[in-house]
């Protein structure tokens, strides 16, 4: 097996992951407007911008969604337990000692046990419980008839709140682990290039050598 | 009087067929039974003028400019008087409008007497007590300067059953001069005007010519309406806080509606009339209307509320979205909320504290003022008087806000209070988030006002009457005062009297501002916005919850921990591991 530059990120995947992170940044920032934390921005553009921005992120989820099941890339998400505890043990201990990272990528499995459990409870756990409160939140002219004293509209919003400081939560989680390992630079460079360096089994390397997507 | 009415009943029809009678002389071709020859045609109309008529009292012609009203009053023999008294010129007028007088006696602005169907309560100016001056019942001559009629002098009977006796130039006049004066329940200063008198609206008093003020009758407007509503509590602006002399003329950024650079509406354009009763009313408010769009002007005479014209619905844009959430407010938040920011605007303050526990210092044995506070206009307004005690005024004052379903339950005479806490005289009343209520803006009047110790009710003040020897504005003793105010009545009272807190609440509804003045979000989203002390609602932009306490949490550990995580790396030298 050796090691080589792997097309393992799609024009799609890029701007998916861009385009994604653009609006959690753009609603972190209104949403904390919102929230009164802030007052850089009025309260009317906060609530414009947060409602267009998370609008235009539910679509993009939708294609994200369907994109990932037409192209089999959801497997990359399915969480294992296997090897979890060695990636953990190395978190805690061995990376303080300048061990080398017990997981190794595949083509198959980007991510490592760990870091699959963490996407799959983002997208299983805390991307619905924000979307489905947002989206209750937004329609709340619809539904307030029967909220007579809010207090549906408070537990919406403050599982809303709760949710979005959770995704803050990984975000800094996310960025922090981009700079264990080869650094942030080369963490970073694959989700620009779309090129990251993978094991590959001779087999694949043919394969893959055939569809172009090697880089050497 | 009967006499008087039949007499003018006569000049009347005689007037009318005199001036029948020179238009068939002066006009033969002008009939309309017998259609023009063409010989007519080549005749200009306005070669057959009636010179010899002082007062053109013949019917309008082709020629004659179209008026508004289908009566021209300076026409009418019957109104050129003369007139002794206002009854004798509401008898001319009840002689063609025979049944005005009844329909005006129906009216709330009439009988001062409103029985609340939302409560049971009988309530009107008659029978309620109030933060200002009280109660009416033994001030008669000078509370009733303001009724809508002639010679009430004692609110402990009903107003006097007599058409006559009902005040029509006071809505009607358009000659500018009638006026009120302010001490003769309601009747108008008359020559021999007594030295020193003043109109209703505090100007010096002068003859009114009742001729001249018959003449010119016609729809009411805001100066009729503003001379009575404008000066309630005894001065500009006193009582109501948004409704003063700045609304004869106002700018647009006072009233959109009331503004000539506005919609330039009367009063009556939202407060529509039937049967001479007007809509609206503070002590059942219709602060919500499900059905607005039934309600176009025309189409209903029982409303005067903001959805009538704008609909629950009223915010179009310029951006869609915005429009949307603001349109989601209105089940919630009154229009007046945002949209009148203050009120007191225009450079007329408004009384907002009344301690009558002070009146009755005098300096030297004589009666004296304070006039420490200086409105925009650089006008010094009284802080303190004698008679009446301390005041405080506010000029653009930031509404109270609550919610209400606009019936007010007042406190009424013998109703026990408990004088330990604040004496709420009118409660507002609504549910949080009831279909019926709104979030809505209010004049908060604070005060202090005597009530019996012993028996712990509100008191009756006898203020006006000077010789009387009791009347607290001449002889400034409340003992005397207290007294001959519940002797009137007759109600009991102990002797013993202190003076409790109150709050009276007054709805804001007029001085709508520009819609570029309205209140932004972040008056009420921002902690300690304007709603902060408004229950039942849950208010993006005033604080973290417990969801964002929770959230802040977990983001800190997250943060923490991370931050401990990369310290420990540093400290060990390592950057982290290599993978292989």
């Amino acid at each position: 097996m050796a090691e080589h530059y792997v097309k393992v990120y799609t024009r799609f995947n890029r701007l998916w992951h861009w385009s994604q992170v653009v609006s959690i940044m753009l609603l972190f920032f209104t949403g904390a407007r919102l929230l009164g934390l802030h007052q850089l921005i009025p309260f009317g553009l906060a609530v414009m911008v947060h409602t267009v921005v998370a609008l235009a992120l539910l679509l993009l989820w939708a294609f994200a969604t369907f994109w990932l099941f037409t192209t089999g890339g959801w497997r990359q998400f399915i969480p294992r337990l296997q090897g979890m505890v060695k990636v953990a043990r190395y978190y805690a201990f061995g990376v303080f000692k300048g061990e080398e990272h017990p997981y190794h990528k595949t083509y198959e499995r980007r991510h490592n046990p760990l870091q699959a459990a963490a996407y799959f409870a983002l997208k299983m756990a805390l991307f619905p419980a924000i979307w489905i409160s947002g989206l209750a939140y937004l329609s709340y002219g619809f539904w307030d008839g029967a909220d007579v004293q809010a207090l549906w509209l408070t537990l919406v919003a403050n599982i809303h709140v709760l949710a979005a400081f959770a995704i803050a939560a990984f975000v800094v989680i996310h960025i922090y682990l981009l700079t264990i390992g080869h650094g942030f630079r080369e963490h970073v460079q694959p989700m620009i290039t779309g090129y990251d360096k993978v094991e590959l089994t001779p087999e694949a390397e043919a394969y893959l050598g055939q569809k172009g997507l090697l880089k050497d | 009087m009967k006499h008087t009415v039949l007499w003018r009943s006569a000049i009347f029809v005689a007037g009318c067929a005199v001036a029948g009678a020179v238009q068939a002389q002066d006009a033969p071709v002008a009939t309309d039974a017998t259609p023009a020859p063409p010989v007519a045609q080549s005749t200009p109309l306005q070669s057959t003028p009636a010179p010899t008529m002082p007062v053109n009292r013949a019917p309008a012609r082709m020629s004659d400019p179209v008026m508004e009203l289908t009566a021209d009053h300076s026409k009418f023999a019957i109104l050129k008087g003369p007139f002794a008294s206002g009854p004798e010129v509401t008898a001319a007028c009840l002689s063609c409008h025979t049944e005005a007088g009844n329909q005006v006696m129906h009216s709330v602005h009439w009988t001062w007497d409103y029985e609340n169907p939302a409560t049971g309560q009988r309530l009107g100016k008659a029978h309620e007590l109030n933060a200002f001056c009280g109660n009416v019942a033994s001030n008669e001559v000078r509370c009733t300067s303001c009724h809508v009629g002639y010679g009430w002098d004692d609110v402990r009977h009903p107003a006097p059953e007599d058409p006559t006796r009902v005040d029509c130039l006071v809505c009607h006049d358009t000659s500018g001069q009638y006026a009120k004066q302010d001490n003769l329940a309601g009747n108008p200063p008359l020559d021999p005007v007594k030295e020193g008198s003043k109109t209703i609206t505090g100007a010096k008093a002068t003859a009114v010519d009742l001729v001249k003020a018959a003449m010119s009758v016609g729809e009411p407007s805001r100066e009729n309406c503003g001379n009575c509503h404008f000066y309630g509590g005894g001065g500009d602006n006193v009582k109501h806080g948004d409704l003063s002399s700045a609304l004869f003329d106002p700018p647009r950024s006072v009233d959109v509606h009331m503004s000539k650079d506005g919609a330039n509406f009367t009063c009556e354009a939202c407060h529509v009339s039937d049967k001479h009763v007007l809509a609206g009313s503070r002590y059942n408010t219709d602060v919500a209307e499900a059905h607005a769009e039934m309600m176009k002007p025309g189409a209903d005479r029982t409303t005067a509320n903001c959805t009538s014209c704008h609909t629950d619905e009223p915010h179009k844009g310029p951006n869609p979205l915005i429009a949307m959430k603001l349109n989601d407010h209105t089940d919630r938040v009154a229009c007046q909320s945002c949209h009148i920011p203050e009120f007191a605007r225009g450079g007329v303050a408004t009384k907002t504290y009344w301690d009558w526990s002070t009146a009755g210092k005098t300096k030297d044995g004589k009666a004296y003022s304070e006039e420490e506070f200086v409105q925009s206009d650089g006008k010094h307004l009284h802080t303190y008087l004698t008679i009446k005690g301390d005041f405080k005024w506010g000029e653009n004052v930031v509404p109270y806000y609550a919610w209400s379903n606009g019936v007010m339950t007042y406190t009424l005479p013998e109703e026990v209070i408990d004088p330990t806490e604040v004496v709420e005289i009118n409660k507002i009343g609504g549910e949080p988030g009831a279909p019926d209520a709104r979030i809505f803006p209010f004049k908060q009047m604070v005060g202090k006002q005597a009530y019996d110790q012993e028996r712990n009710v509100l008191l009756y003040n006898h203020v006006y009457g000077p010789g009387d020897g009791s009347a607290l504005w001449s002889y400034y003793d409340w003992e005397k005062s207290l007294k001959a105010g519940m002797d009137y009545v007759g109600l009991p009272y102990s002797g013993k009297f202190g003076f409790v807190d109150t709050h009276m609440y007054w709805p804001i509804t007029h001085m709508v501002a520009p819609k570029e003045d309205a209140l932004r979000c972040e008056s009420c989203h921002a902690q300690d916005g304007r709603l902060a002390n408004v229950a039942g609602i849950y208010m993006p932009g005033a604080g973290i919850g417990i969801g964002g306490k929770l959230g802040l949490v977990v983001f800190l550990m997250a943060a923490m921990g991370v931050a401990g995580h990369g310290l420990l790396r540093l400290v060990g030298g390592k950057k982290g591991g290599r993978h292989g």
